[in-house]
């Protein structure tokens, strides 16, 4: 696959599918729909060129596209599949059960809102609907974080066998141009291996395992509780993997954060007055945001699942606000990331409050930030 | 044992007495290599062959899910293709797995023409939840759905037709069987893999309870399915009936034999009786059983 280490300035959703082609994946399975569309359209156009040599099944649903994938993982394969918003829900039963088969799966999500009423743009709806499905999940803020994050996610699943999805906001990364570096498939190889999984883990004659048995109460609670453990472990694995590979392939940054161990990232001043959480795109609007806010800083949640609540606590403790801005509702309740936040942070003593932006691709401007600061020191949840 | 015996599915599952699908599982076994990927729906056959820790099957198996054998083989499938590895790959499923909700799926599968053979236990029923009706069930059929009753003779629609949905979809290997002819099925296994392309073969599986049966009449409703014309032993090969399905000498009996040896039919009056008869009658025609 032609690329190079240089900057190119590409589509977010054509710097994806470049890196996944470069990560030579066996099987890829995948089903249309807006905005993943582009990413999933370049991959079968690779092949059809004869510039990669993995497996490339039309499925007839997004649902057939994931069990396919969960099919060629369990007989041993590197797999790979993309899709949103709709497409992830109907793929919902098959996220639970590869997770639960301890199957290392790849996804791309490109984050869309959930109908009704039908939309197209973006926002977090879709990915928070398969928040406890077992994945690691991972969010992207700009192209080149997206790419780094699919290396780095082959190399979390393949050695936690522990699916990950990695979020990029559509639209805003999947269909926007950037300067990225492409990783070629020789720095790839170095830092990740060819995927072979050992005997007895993966469908094989040559020995014969039985995968997805039936668990009666005795040990389906154990099995769980396993599950919960390993996930929560992988944090250490994923700064690990995290550094690793920012020293293989380090890329320029407009902005040097403070502190940044691949599960979240620090930027503002040492001692913040109030600090804002956010995930995803938004996050680089903050920044910008913050440029003349001296007091105010942006803790950023690259990992959502592992949830990064020790990092958090140690950021939130000292300040007197906390800001968080989230892309999803809870209907009912407070949205996801700050309920997540807040059951971390019982030491904090200052004033929480709890932001839903951009709902169905709803425009988050500088203005729009500045005033959710200047609103800050009221407790409570609102939609801007 | 002798000749019936198979490494494949070990003794000490812990399907119901009498069971008619654990035997043509046995059956179907028998014509298995060791290098043979088994895929399964969830359903009874999943269920009391796989209790953690302890599994009967000596092949390589997998459940994901009740809907989602069929695309999980084309996964399998692809990737043994990408490896070079020439494993064979058969998918076992329940009516309810493959009549009702993975039908679409088996479609898609079906289109991408992957050579899988795909084997269909029919118990008419869903078996495993309780016997509620499936797209699979006769009319007439006392289900828990379909409850006979003041107002109600059972099950009021007619069994679809997945033989001739399988034949739609251009399968070079579609076949038909029942419990009561090991022999039969084990041949048309063998034959539907030694056949290019997807396959697909279905086999009457009587349900003890499902059916109201005794636990030593499986085999005799499994028989007279096939007597009576309501379940011929059906073989076609690239789109044709083959002749070993076609017997000019057949005597067929009268449904009522099949019938009433059932519960979930007991309540038919004979008028009704008449209207499978006439399914059956039909049967021999198409057929030229
Ligand atoms: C999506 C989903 N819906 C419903 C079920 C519940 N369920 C499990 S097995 C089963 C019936 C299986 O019937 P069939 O496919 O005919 O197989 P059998 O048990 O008769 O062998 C049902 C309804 C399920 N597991 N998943």
């Amino acid at each position: 696959m032609a690329s190079n280490k240089h900057n190119q300035f590409l589509e977010g959703s054509r710097a994806i599918s470049l890196t996944v082609a470069n990560i030579q994946p066996d099987v890829i399975s995948a089903y249309p729909i807006t905005p993943q569309t582009h990413i999933v359209e370049d991959l079968a156009k690779f092949q059809a060129d004869g510039q990669a040599s993995y497996e490339y099944l039309r499925a007839e649903s997004e649902f057939a596209a994931a069990s396919i994938v969960l099919g060629a993982s369990a007989a041993g394969g590197r797999v790979y599949s993309a899709t949103s918003s709709q497409g992830l829900l109907l793929m919902m039963e098959v996220l639970y059960n590869a997770a639960g088969l301890r199957l290392p799966l790849v996804m791309t999500i490109a984050n869309r809102a959930v109908g009704a009423p039908i939309n197209i743009w973006n926002d977090h709806s879709d990915a928070m609907a398969m928040r406890d499905a077992g994945w690691i999940m991972l969010f992207a803020e700009n192209h080149q974080e997206a790419v780094d994050w699919h290396v780095i996610a082959y190399k979390l699943a393949e050695s936690l066998n522990i699916p990950v999805a990695i979020n990029v906001d559509g639209f805003i990364i999947t269909h926007s141009h950037e300067n990225v570096i492409i990783p070629d498939k020789k720095t790839i190889k170095k830092y990740l291996p060819a995927y072979q999984p050992k005997l007895g883990t993966y469908l094989n004659s040559q020995q014969a395992i039985t995968l997805g048995g039936f668990f009666t109460p005795e040990h389906y609670w154990q099995e769980k509780r396993q599950a919960d453990a390993d996930l929560k472990k992988s944090v250490n694995t994923i700064t690990k993997a995290y550094r690793h590979w920012k020293k293989l392939l380090p890329s320029p940054i407009a902005l040097k954060p403070r502190f940044d161990n691949g599960l979240v990232e620090y930027c503002g001043p040492s001692q913040p007055k109030t600090l804002i959480i956010a995930m995803g795109s938004m996050s680089g609007t903050i920044k910008e945001a913050l440029r003349d806010q001296n007091q105010v800083g942006l803790l950023k949640i690259r990992s959502f699942r592992p949830f990064p609540g020790r990092d958090i606590a140690r950021f939130a403790q000292h300040c007197q606000q906390l800001v968080i801005m989230e892309k999803a509702t809870s209907s009912g309740a407070y949205g996801p990331l700050y309920s997540d936040v807040m059951a971390h942070v019982p030491q904090f003593k200052g004033v929480s409050s709890n932001h839903i932006v951009g709902l169905g691709g709803h425009d988050i401007s500088v203005k729009i930030i500045h005033n959710i600061i200047k609103s800050s020191r009221q407790a409570g949840l609102r939609f801007w | 044992m002798g000749k019936y015996q198979n490494h494949h599915l070990t003794p000490g599952h812990n399907a119901c007495a009498g069971c008619g699908q654990l035997s043509a599982v046995q059956a179907v076994m028998r014509a298995l290599t060791a290098d043979t990927i088994l895929v399964n729906a969830t359903g009874c056959l999943e269920v009391t062959t796989t209790a953690h820790p302890q599994s009967a099957w000596q092949l390589p198996w997998l459940h994901s899910l009740f809907e989602n054998a069929a695309p999980v083989a084309s996964g399998i499938k692809a990737a043994l293709k990408k490896k070079k590895r020439p494993t064979k790959v058969v998918i076992q499923a329940g009516d309810g797995g493959t009549y009702d909700i993975g039908l679409g799926l088996i479609s898609g599968m079906w289109e991408r023409g992957d050579e899988i053979l795909y084997i269909c236990y029919d118990t008419e029923s869903y078996s495993n939840t309780g016997i509620q009706a499936s797209g699979s069930t006769p009319w007439g059929a006392n289900t828990v759905t379909t409850p006979t009753g003041k107002n109600s003779s059972g099950a009021q629609q007619n069994k679809k037709d997945m033989m001739s949905i399988a034949l739609a979809h251009g399968l070079s290997y579609v076949a038909q069987s029942t419990a009561a002819f090991p022999d039969d099925i084990s041949n048309k296994v063998k034959k539907a893999l030694a056949t290019p392309g997807p396959s697909y073969i279905q086999i009457l599986t009587p349900c003890v309870p499902g059916w109201k049966i005794k636990t030593d009449e499986t085999i005799k409703a499994a028989r007279l399915a096939v007597q009576s014309g309501l379940y011929p032993l059906l073989e076609y090969v690239g789109g044709q009936l083959s002749a070993s399905s076609i017997n000019n000498n057949f005597q067929a009996q009268p449904v009522d034999n099949y019938l009433l040896m059932q519960g979930r039919y007991r309540h038919l009056k004979p008028k009704e009786i008449a209207q499978i008869q006439n399914i059956a009658d039909k049967n021999l025609q198409i057929y030229k059983i």
